[in-house]
């Protein structure tokens, strides 16, 4: 190795003190990190857990010396290896980044450059910073790519970023972060955008690694099972605050504060399955595909009971959304039928008539662009009501509030934007829009995916509620098998739009299982700082 | 939609959107501030020109080339017309028919456009690519073209303005479509356009109450400088002689008709030059706020 610091694992490599930091909106300042102090020793993996808004990428990347633009650092110091990086100027900023210091950002396919080959862009900044030259450099990415454990590692750098996979270009990213030997890597939610079972995949890769070249990382994520498997230390923030910090084993056999507690509560969510046999919605046989060429369903049956919970589980590519668009008539099916409550329904959306749209209601993945910005929650609810059940004036405003209230928010959201709610919020105005047309099916597509912890348990927990007293039957599209384990009865396991598997909510989870079954639930992080050295061992194990 | 949801959509928008202009504008910038004082006062201008003025637009009062005088503040044209009066009167003149112009072209460019983006197919095909031959000609090269193909054409009735009216509208309704298409494309696949679409809307519906709200912002801002833009493509074509015919006052062709006094070290082509000049800016001044406004994440009503 051209770069021949010392390190020696153990001293102290980053101190942070008081710091504060600052955003800038609505022409103020306002506090974002409100007083922290970090410690992290050469070799030492940190983890900093939260919900969004709790700061810590902001930590993160302060820890690098960066702010984002809009934000300033107020007070405190970051004294890495000696230097505090608040008082270092741009350039020497500018020569640390990507040598001593490098990021690993959530998505590597916006963090990689489209029109250049990977290995371009994994050895630039080591030859960029004179650590070594390029042939090393490329010599050195081949090596860092074989301990990644990429496939072809020797030809894979002359791909571009969209010939490899998610999973491949999230562990080309850490290639080249590593590139240059840096004393710190700032992981950001690196594995989040991935599928389970990629995930592993990565997380191993980026444990070894790390471990091999004793480099001190912190790890930011909001996924506490994730961290686990990761960290030495974990930190929990929340609005710019400590809440507590420990070392992993401590922290997650006896965590002090309610909030972290609080954090995987939805993990402890359960609800005891109910077997019916009255079906609401029957999916026969259906083969559906885009533009005719690629299928994306094939030979899929799915049977939905009355007021009962289905999920549908698999990861990106399985087909689990597009079921939903089949169910809904928005991508007709080419082949099979579609029963509901008995009756064949019409493959085309426009072929419908009112009442069954009504009946059958779909909640989005994103609030934020399923709800129509410009329009006011009094409008948002009001149509279906108007559009469906006839509602006007008087009436349809008193129904609005009557449906706020259902999903437990008060009188004033009715004048609000969309823009003007949390995350959370909006959600559930998107739920008390399909439920204003009081259906018989409600499809939830990932609807709780883009929302934190403790509001995916509150949620749920309304959806569940709402079950309970209309007697709703939910489709259920998620790839998290928490939730899953919360909420269903029956369970369907889908790959590469086949049903692997469909059956009760204890006969899925409990073996034997189908192999991919097996692979998708092994692969979910659990609460253990053992289980990701010990699915390994097994995996490995299996075969050779 | 019914009367009765009309009204209390009427009645609750009116109510805030009068306190939120009046917040809006006093949080805008000197710039935009400025602006809209100067179009104000054009308007002001181009509405009473025939009060304000002090002359007649083809009065002739006093020698040509007449020098600056009390009695004539801006001088003299070459014929002995009031300069300031015709001033005033171009106003009027230039700014109707640039209001016009714009306002057709949007009619035409904005509906098909966003007709194009909500049901693709052919029609947005064939739309898309004549609209693309269109843009590929200057507009100033193809507008001089059309309008002499027009010109003392035995089969047009209606007076020449309004030739120069609708080529201009028509060449400029293809930027209009172009913006119009891509914003609605952007907003029509969103997830709320698509539960629109399965509660069962129909067209109007879509387009009218889920595109057309998330897509007004950039094109009120693109009506600006459009605006703008037709407006010194008339002066220009006015320069050059096909676009406003004398003795009707118009910015461009009395630019163009006391050209050469500059060389006589005269103002007199500087004044309606600068109108025109101070007219763009101050446009351009209040587009720029109103996009910056718009296009951030949230406004904060």
């Amino acid at each position: 190795m051209a770069n021949d610091k010392k390190r020696v694992r153990g001293t102290p490599l980053i101190q942070i003190r008081g710091l504060k930091i600052e955003g800038f909106s609505d022409d103020k300042w306002h506090p974002i990190i409100k007083g922290l102090d970090l410690d992290l020793k050469r070799g030492e993996v940190l983890g900093l857990i939260g919900e969004s808004g709790a700061g810590k990428s902001t930590l993160g990347l302060a820890a690098m010396g960066y702010t984002k633009p809009g934000c300033r650092i107020s007070a405190g110091s970051v004294m890495f290896d000696g230097r505090d990086l608040t008082k270092a100027s741009q350039e020497e900023l500018r020569s640390m980044w990507g040598s001593r210091i490098s990021y690993v950002a959530q998505s590597a396919a916006a963090s990689f450059n489209p029109a250049h080959h990977l290995m371009d862009q994994v050895v630039e900044s080591a030859v960029n910073h004179g650590v070594m030259d390029r042939a090393a450099a490329e010599a050195d990415a081949k090596d860092l790519f074989r301990r990644l454990q990429l496939p072809n590692p020797d030809t894979i750098g002359n791909r571009y970023p969209h010939q490899v996979s998610g999973g491949q270009l999230q562990r080309a990213m850490t290639a080249m972060a590593m590139s240059s030997r840096p004393d710190l890597i700032v992981f950001d939610e690196p594995t989040t955008a991935l599928d389970v079972t990629t995930q592993v995949e990565v997380l191993a890769a980026m444990r070894r690694i790390v471990e091999e070249f004793d480099t001190a990382a912190i790890y930011i994520t909001h996924d506490l099972a994730v961290v686990a498997q990761m960290a030495h230390r974990i930190m929990v923030l929340r609005y710019g605050n400590l809440v507590e910090q420990n070392d992993t084993r401590s922290m997650l056999k006896q965590p002090t504060q309610d909030y972290t507690k609080s954090l995987w509560a939805v993990r402890k969510l359960e609800k005891p399955e109910e077997k019916s046999d009255d079906v609401a919605l029957a999916v026969h046989g259906v083969d559906a595909s885009y533009s005719g060429v690629m299928k994306v369903l094939e030979n899929v049956t799915v049977r939905l009971p009355r007021g009962k919970t289905v999920s549908v589980v698999g990861e990106s590519g399985s087909g689990k959304s597009t079921l939903a668009r089949a169910i809904t008539g928005l991508l007709p099916v080419s082949k099979g039928r579609i029963e509901f409550n008995g009756k064949a329904l019409p493959a085309r959306l426009q072929d419908r008539d009112r009442d069954t749209l009504r009946r059958i209601q779909m909640i989005y993945q994103s609030a934020d662009t399923a709800l129509n910005p410009r329009q006011r929650v009094r409008d948002i609810i009001g149509r279906p009501l108007e559009f469906y059940l006839g509602l006007k004036g008087a009436q349809k405003e008193q129904r609005v509030l009557q449906l706020l209230h259902d999903i437990e928010l008060d009188d004033s959201f009715i004048d609000r934007y969309p823009g003007e709610m949390s995350g959370g919020q909006k959600q559930r105005i998107s739920i008390a829009r399909a439920l204003a047309a009081e259906p018989d099916i409600i499809i939830c597509d990932e609807v709780t995916s883009a929302l934190d912890q403790i509001v995916q348990e509150e949620i749920l927990k309304l959806l569940m509620k709402l079950q309970r007293e209309k007697n709703y039957s939910y489709l259920f599209i998620t790839h998290d098998i928490a939730t899953v384990r919360a909420i269903s009865d029956e369970i369907v396991v889908m790959y590469k739009g086949k049903v692997v598997q469909q059956g009760l909510k204890s006969d899925v989870l409990n073996p034997p299982y189908p192999p991919y079954t097996e692979l998708l639930l092994s692969s979910v992080p659990q609460m253990d700082p053992d289980w990701l050295t010990g699915l390994l061992k097994k995996r490995t194990g299996a075969t050779t | 939609m019914s009367a009765e949801q009309t009204d209390i959509l009427n009645m609750r928008t009116k109510r805030t959107w009068s306190q939120d202009l009046w917040r809006l504008l006093k949080s805008a910038p000197l710039s935009a501030k400025f602006g809209m004082c100067v179009i104000a006062f054009y308007f002001f201008c181009a509405v009473f020109a025939p009060i304000l003025a002090p002359y007649g637009q083809a009065e002739i009062v006093g020698k040509a080339y007449g020098a600056p005088s009390w009695a004539h503040p801006f001088g003299l044209d070459q014929i002995g017309r009031d300069t300031l009066s015709r001033v005033i009167y171009g106003a009027r003149n230039t700014i109707f028919i640039a209001l016009l112009t714009v306002t057709i072209s949007f009619c035409i460019g904005g509906v098909l456009g966003i007709y194009a983006a909500v049901t693709r197919g052919w029609l947005d095909i064939i739309l898309s690519r004549f609209v693309d031959i269109l843009m590929s000609i200057p507009v100033l090269v193809f507008s001089l073209l059309l309008l002499a193909m027009v010109r003392n054409n035995p089969y047009v009735f209606w007076p020449e303005i309004y030739n120069l009216i609708f080529i201009l509208a028509l060449l400029d309704s293809t930027r209009v479509f172009r913006l119009a298409r891509n914003t609605a494309l952007s907003v029509a696949v969103q997830d709320f356009v698509e539960a629109a679409r399965l509660r069962g809307e129909g067209l109007r519906w879509v387009v009218l109450k889920e595109i057309v709200p998330n897509i007004l912002p950039p094109l009120i801002a693109e009506f600006g400088l459009r605006f703008s833009f037709v407006f010194l493509t008339i002066s220009a074509l006015s320069f050059l002689g096909v676009g406003i015919q004398p003795p009707t006052a118009d910015w461009g062709s009395m630019v163009a008709e006391s050209k050469t006094l500059i060389t006589f070290g005269r103002p007199q082509p500087l004044i309606p030059a600068a109108a025109i000049a101070l007219l763009t800016v101050a446009v351009n001044f209040v587009v720029d706020w109103f996009l910056h406004k718009t296009s951030g994440l949230r406004d904060g009503q």
